[in-house]
Parts: C-alpha cells; structure tokens; sequence
C-alpha cells in the first residue's frame, strides 16, 4: 500500500491538487468547503511544486481568475459551496462557451438562498442543467467517498483537457466533511512549457510567437457563426455520452428494486440495500458516478427486468426526472429525499422504499 | 466486526480528537474507518460530537443514527444520543454535569469520571484519553499498540512528547471504567 | 514631383505599427478607442513585447479591442478583466498582461475586482478609458457621469440625489498600495497623444521591472453618446471633464516610496 492518511474530503481535494500537477488554485472561503483553501495555505505548494494558490475576493472574481488562467493552458481549479457556485454561474458559462478545461468543486449544502451550511444535494440541477445561461453542459463527476475526492481530481483535469471543457466535482457536506482512509498517488510534475505547448499550443493565450494570435472568448457575434459554435459544443456533449459514461452496481443482477442514488446518498442507500436483503427483499443500488453524462443507457436496459426504480436525492426530486427520462414510462420512478440539509437514514429510505414501490 | 460509535460533548472536550485517533489507529489494524463530525456554528462552544466507524468489511453509511457504542460528554448529549443506542449496545458517559441519570434497561451503561481522574493527574488535557481508555476496555477492537501508531502519525512532531502522558491517561481510564448496569 | 517618388522608405516619417492589424476599426468616427489603440500597439512593438503580452479585453465599445491589437487576447465577462489579468500574471509571471476597460465595465460592475486586483499589486497595467457614457448600450449613465449630464438614462441630467456622484476611481486606485504609477492622461491634441503614448509606456516598462500595477486612465470623448460632433466633443471634455478629472501623476513610485502610502 502506498501512502495511507486518514484524512477529510476537503483536505483531500488539496492534496490531489498538488500532487496531480495542478498550476493554480483561486477560492473563496465558504462553509463547508474552506478547508480545501486553509489546506492549500498550510502546505504552500508554491515553495514545493510552483503550483499558485490565492485568496480571490469573490467566488465571481475566483472563477474569473480561473478564466484567465484556463486560458493559458494551464492546469487550474477552484472550490466553493453552493452560494457561492451561484455567483460563479456566469463564469461557468463563459469558460464553457470559450472552450476551457479546468476543474471547480462543489461541496454542496442546504439552500435556496443562505440555507444552512448542512450537507445537501439539492444543486443537480443547477449543476447538470445549466446554473449560468445558455445552452452548454459540464463533465460532472459525483464521488461518494473520501478516495473518489482525490481520484476525481485527476480524473476531472483529465476529461477536462480531453474535450476542453469544464469539469465540476458534485460533493457535498458529508463528503467534505468527513474523514476515511484515503490512499495518496505519486506526486506528478506540473506540466512543462514545452508540454503546455504541445497539449494546448493550438489555442492557448500564451504570446503571439510566429503564429496566428490566439483569442480566448466566448463572443461571436454572428448568429450563424454562433450556431455553428453550439453545433460543435453539442457534438463535443454527444461524444462524451458515448464514452465517458461511469456509474457503480451494487446487488443489481437479481434485483426486483433498484435504488438510484449519488454520492453521499448512495452510502446511505448501500445500507438500506443490506437493510432490505436481510428482509430477503430484492433490492441493488446503482449509483451514477458521472452525473452528465449520465448512464441513461444502463437504467434502460434495467428498466426491462426491474419492476422500479426509487432514486433516492437529498433534495425535492431533481435526478429523478432523469432517471424517469430513461426508464420513459417503463416501470414505476418515485423519488424520495429530505430537504434543506437533513440526511436521510437508511431506514427511512427503506421505509419509502416499502410504501412508494413495493406497496406494503 | 463493524463497530458503529458516536462520541458526543462540549466543544473543546476533544470529542473530535478522539474519534479521529480512534479511526487513525482503526488503520493501524487495516481495517476501514469513517469519521463524520457535526460542523458548523455548534462547534464552536456549543455541543460537538463525530460519528466513527470501524470495520472490516467496505463502510457503507458514514451517516448514522443508531449505534453500537454512546461515549456520552455531557448532559445535552446524553438527552439528544442516549435513545440512538442499539438495544444490548453500550452508553459510556462521564458524570460530570449529569443530572439526569441514563434510564434505559435494554442497554449496557458504564460510567467513567474522567473529568475528575485527569483534574487528579494534573493533566486536565488527558480527559479524553481517558475516557478512550476506558472505552477500550469495554469493546477492545483497537490494541494499544496500534493507538501509538496511530498517535504517532496524526500527531505533529512538536507533540509526540506527548505520547507516553497520552498512553498513560488510556490506561487510567481502563481501569477506573465502573459498571453501572449489565444486561 | 510624383507622388510615387515620393513614397520611398527614406522618406517616410510615419508607419502603422505592425502590432496592428489591418481591419477595419468599428469605432465612431472622434472616438478616443482608435488613438488608445494604436498607443498601446506602439508601446507592444517598441518595447518587442509582441509575443509576450497578452490583453484582456472588457465588455463595453473595446470588446473587439481583440480585432486590432495583433496579440493574444482574452474576452472578460463584464466588470471582471482585473480577475482575468489576475489569473493569467499569477501562472505565467513572465507575460506582460494589461486589461483595457471602460468606465462602465471598471467604475461600475467591475469597481470591486479593479480595487482587489489593484491593492494586491497584480503586476499588471490597467488602461481605463473614461468618456463618462455608456458607449456600446447606447449612452447610458456611467458612475462616471457628470452631475447634470444628460445621458439616456439621465435624459435631465444626472442628479446627485437620485444617483450619487460622478466617481473619481482612479484617485480611489492611487491610494492602494498595490500601485505604483497611477496616472491621468488624454488624447485630444498631438501633444496629449504622446504625453499618453510615455505614460502608456512607462506602465509597460513597470509590468517588466515588476513593479505592480500601473493605472493609466485616459479621460476620452464619446461624441455619439454625447450626441455632439467630434471636435465639440473635445471641447466639451476640456471644459467639463478636465476640472473633475485633472489630468496628471497621482503616483509614482519612481519619484516617490511605496511606504509612504501603506
């Protein structure tokens, strides 16, 4: 075994990132995610790998830098929480429409508004079906565990660079918050200039040198040129249905019941799956790992042999209209799951589970 | 073994400390842990407490709300945590400040006065070694072996002075532990 | 004499820089943007910078300032090109990178990135040109509007009471410590134009002496949104703007130390 800590998600998040390669981090504290930044600041990566770390006075002036440093090819990243994910929302959309890669964590909590700073996951859809305007998507990866936050880092700047786009960590509270055994990778050497420039030296902003200059936006003014701009985001979208779709199966291959559930709800449905087996209740899990793309096609194929689904959110029902889309009519789709910042148990879950599908 | 706990006190008890060299040294034997603390505007002042499980097989809910162990701190969290015990489970709390015994009879309740033993020592920051120790010797799944290695990694340099004072309030706390009622 | 024996390289006194390009400028015939422009092109090609500056352009009338200035260039969301130039010197320390903005995109939405930015001492040059007017939404009240001028949304003239007053941000910049040359210039006249093009240059020649940020606000003329022609337009900037916004030096930690503004 490698390097093993006991360590929070947050703090975790910091440690991939130096050890990734990472060039720059840009955030704002907010709760419950400030540890990814306090993190950073207590190992000053700057003295150790180069990587920049700094304090922005915004959420709205941290994605901004994250822009700006995006453009330069450069491998960079920022945290927040759900407020603060909103204020960035305008951002997000700019750095989609301008084609960047980098990568942005969400730890999530209650809201709408200020809410509570208590674990939700109630930003899906602003996470999956926009947030900031127009009509773009992002890759969005939802860990359920302390080691997915570290594996996601990389994973997220590797897709990000892969289809030029930005790349979002779903967590929330519970991920962030708590601590588990996390295994740490070998440390990973920022990119070179020379590697910059082979990586991304068709289009990034690093000095016009014997070339055609280079310009990072999201402007075009033209309708039809704009059209033709979304025709390749969405062909770059479809690509990334096809192949990056990941998601995990818990107890599905004789399941009667399925479960649909992501991050932090998925370790609780993974109780209520042993809860229910131990009833002799047909019950598995599937739990989306990449939240766009999302695995529609797995939940149509199990949409054939289950008799339901229950897609279990800490929020008023937003993944369910996507599991619903997939099962299209099917079989029955119930949502359950609490609101504002209340974690539902395992026994609720199963509870739900009894009333809403299996009719006890 | 799955051993489901929550340790539940005062702000600056070190409530969260404890749960955290429990799980470190819960890595020690290679087995799967999680710690999951209640965070917010409570800890600071008001009521702390971290949900820790350790276990050999893969953790599924870090999130809990029933429990094979209550190490109770304080009178708040004994009326919040004091139903949440399995039934045969065990509730550890320290007396001090209690003014409403536990009450129920389907569990196992020990008591260990770890505010006073560590007042007695001359070391009031061995409190929650103590209440570790005695702990440990209810429901030994971690060996004291393991607890100093695990001391030893989660501690900074600077502190692992510390570590013999920190052993010793563990052992302090395995033999000052007191039944109170057994099933 | 024929003019083409006229037209020889010994003769010729004047050339376009190469740093600009050949298209054709949007801008109102008496704007200031083109002359600002071409300065900034100047200062890139003299100083043989050309590959390594990289611009931030705003939202405002020099959103396209990306068609002219033949260099690598970043479209800001409104308001936040000080952020933009931020993360861009941050990972790449050896750029020179400059935003260029207008008032309504620095004065007003951007007013809190500029100061952040500024009080860091992001090694950056900020150009901020200032014609009291929004120009690109169709003259629209800027923070930078006069009391009683009349713009589309101040169709009586601007009212303090309803409004507050015209903000004189780049004395607000100058007293951040972050800064180290903080200037006002103008363009109106061949004597203004290359007092502006040394300031211009000078805050160039900071970015690369690593100095912090340089401010250069050049109070400019929108003769469109002030709906005069172009040669009223300078004179209405000379009689009503220069006493608000006087031109000149506000700092300059060449003559004087940084430490006497912390």
């Amino acid at each position: 075994m490698g390097d093993v800590r006991l360590m929070k998600g947050n703090e975790v998040i910091a440690e991939a990132a130096i050890r990734c390669g990472c060039d720059g981090y840009f955030g704002y504290p907010i709760t419950p995610q400030s540890e990814v930044l306090e993190t950073l600041a207590i190992r000053r990566p700057w003295e150790e790998t180069g990587m920049v770390v700094l304090q922005a006075e915004s959420e709205t002036a941290s994605i901004n830098m994250l822009y700006g440093a995006a453009s330069t090819g450069k491998k960079v990243m920022t945290s927040s929480s759900s407020p603060g994910i909103s204020l960035m929302a305008e951002g997000i959309s700019y750095l989609a429409g301008a084609e960047l890669p980098c990568l942005i964590v969400n730890v999530q909590r209650g809201g709408p508004g200020l809410g509570t700073i208590q674990p939700s996951q109630a930003d899906y859809f602003q996470t999956c079906k926009g947030g900031g305007h127009g009509d773009y998507k992002l890759i969005v990866l939802a860990p359920a565990s302390v080691q997915e936050m570290y594996d996601f880092v990389e994973l997220g700047f590797e897709l990000a660079f892969k289809y030029k786009n930005p790349a979002i960590i779903l967590s929330d509270g519970v991920i962030g918050q708590m601590m588990e055994k996390v295994e740490l990778g070998e440390y990973k050497p920022r990119w070179t200039a020379e590697q910059i420039q082979e990586i991304s030296g068709s289009w990034a902003c690093l000095g016009k040198a014997g070339r055609e200059r280079h310009i990072s936006t999201s402007l075009e003014l033209d309708p039809y040129g704009m059209e033709k701009n979304n025709l390749r985001f969405q062909a770059k979208y479809r690509e990334m249905e096809a192949k990056e779709v990941r998601y995990e199966m818990f107890d599905c291959e004789d399941a009667e019941y399925i479960l649909v559930a992501f991050g932090s709800s998925a370790r609780i449905c993974q109780k209520t799956v042993e809860i229910a087996r131990s009833k002799g209740l047909k019950v598995g899990l599937l739990r989306p790992i990449t939240l766009f793309p999302f695995p529609t096609p797995i939940i149509r194929e199990l949409a054939g042999t289950v008799k339901g689904f229950l897609s279990v959110e800490m929020n008023a029902g937003q993944m369910v209209e996507d599991v619903r889309l997939a099962v299209n009519g099917k079989v029955p789709v119930e949502h359950f799951g609490r609101y504002g910042g209340v974690i539902h148990t395992p026994e609720e879950v199963f509870d739900a589970l009894k009333q809403k599908l299996i009719g006890e | 073994m799955t051993e489901e706990i929550i340790i539940a006190g005062f702000g600056g008890q070190g409530v969260l400390s404890m749960g955290k060299i429990l799980a470190y040294s819960g890595i020690m034997q290679n087995k799967e842990v999680s710690w999951f603390p209640s965070y917010g505007p409570e800890m600071r002042g008001g009521t702390a407490n971290v949900t820790v499980i350790l276990s050999d097989t893969r953790i599924s809910s870090p999130v809990l709300h029933h429990y094979d162990t209550a190490i109770i701190l304080n009178q708040q969290s004994l009326d919040k945590f004091e139903k949440s015990v399995k039934p045969g489970g065990i509730l550890l709390y320290d007396p001090n400040g209690i003014v409403h015994e536990p009450a129920r009879k389907d569990i196992k309740i020990y008591k260990i006065e770890g505010t006073r033993l560590a007042a007695e020592s001359g070391n009031p920051k061995t409190f929650n070694m103590i209440v570790l120790g005695a702990y440990l010797k209810l429901k030994p799944v971690i060996e004291l072996d393991s607890i100093e290695k695990g001391l030893k990694k989660s501690l900074p340099e600077r502190h692992h002075k510390s570590i013999p004072g920190n052993i010793e309030a563990i052992r302090v706390g395995q033999e000052n532990v007191e039944s109170i009622l057994v099933l | 004499m024929d003019v083409k024996d006229i037209i020889k390289p010994e003769n010729l006194v004047y050339q376009k820089s190469h740093v600009l390009t050949d298209n054709v400028m949007h801008y109102c015939p008496g704007c200031s943007h083109g002359v600002i422009h071409k300065l900034v092109a100047e200062v890139i090609e003299e100083l043989n910078i050309q590959d390594k500056t990289i611009g931030v352009s705003p939202v405002g009338c020099s959103v396209l300032a990306y068609n002219y200035i033949d260099i690598d260039w970043i479209e800001a969301a409104h308001g936040r090109a000080p952020a933009i130039a931020t993360g861009v010197v941050r990972v790449n320390p050896d750029k020179y990178v400059f935003t260029y903005q207008g008032d309504g995109d620095l004065a007003s939405i951007g007013a809190g990135e500029i100061l952040h930015a500024c009080n860091r001492g992001e090694n950056i040059v900020v150009i901020f040109v200032n014609n009291a007017i929004y120009g690109m939404t169709g003259g629209q009240m800027a923070p930078t509007t006069l009391v009683g001028q009349k713009t589309a949304t101040t169709p009586y003239g601007r009212d303090v009471n309803l409004n507050g007053y015209p903000m004189k941000i780049t004395e607000l910049i100058a007293q951040l410590p972050g800064t180290s040359y903080v200037t006002r210039q103008s363009v109106q006249t061949p004597a203004a134009v290359r007092k502006c093009k040394k300031a211009i240059l000078k805050a160039f020649e900071n970015v690369g002496n690593k100095k912090g940020t340089s401010f250069v606000e050049v109070v400019s003329t929108c003769n469109s949104g002030w709906k005069v022609d172009a040669v009223e337009a300078n004179c209405w900037m000379e009689k009503n703007m220069f006493p608000y916004y006087p031109l000149g030096d506000m700092k300059d930690s060449e003559k004087e130390s940084p430490e006497s503004f912390k």
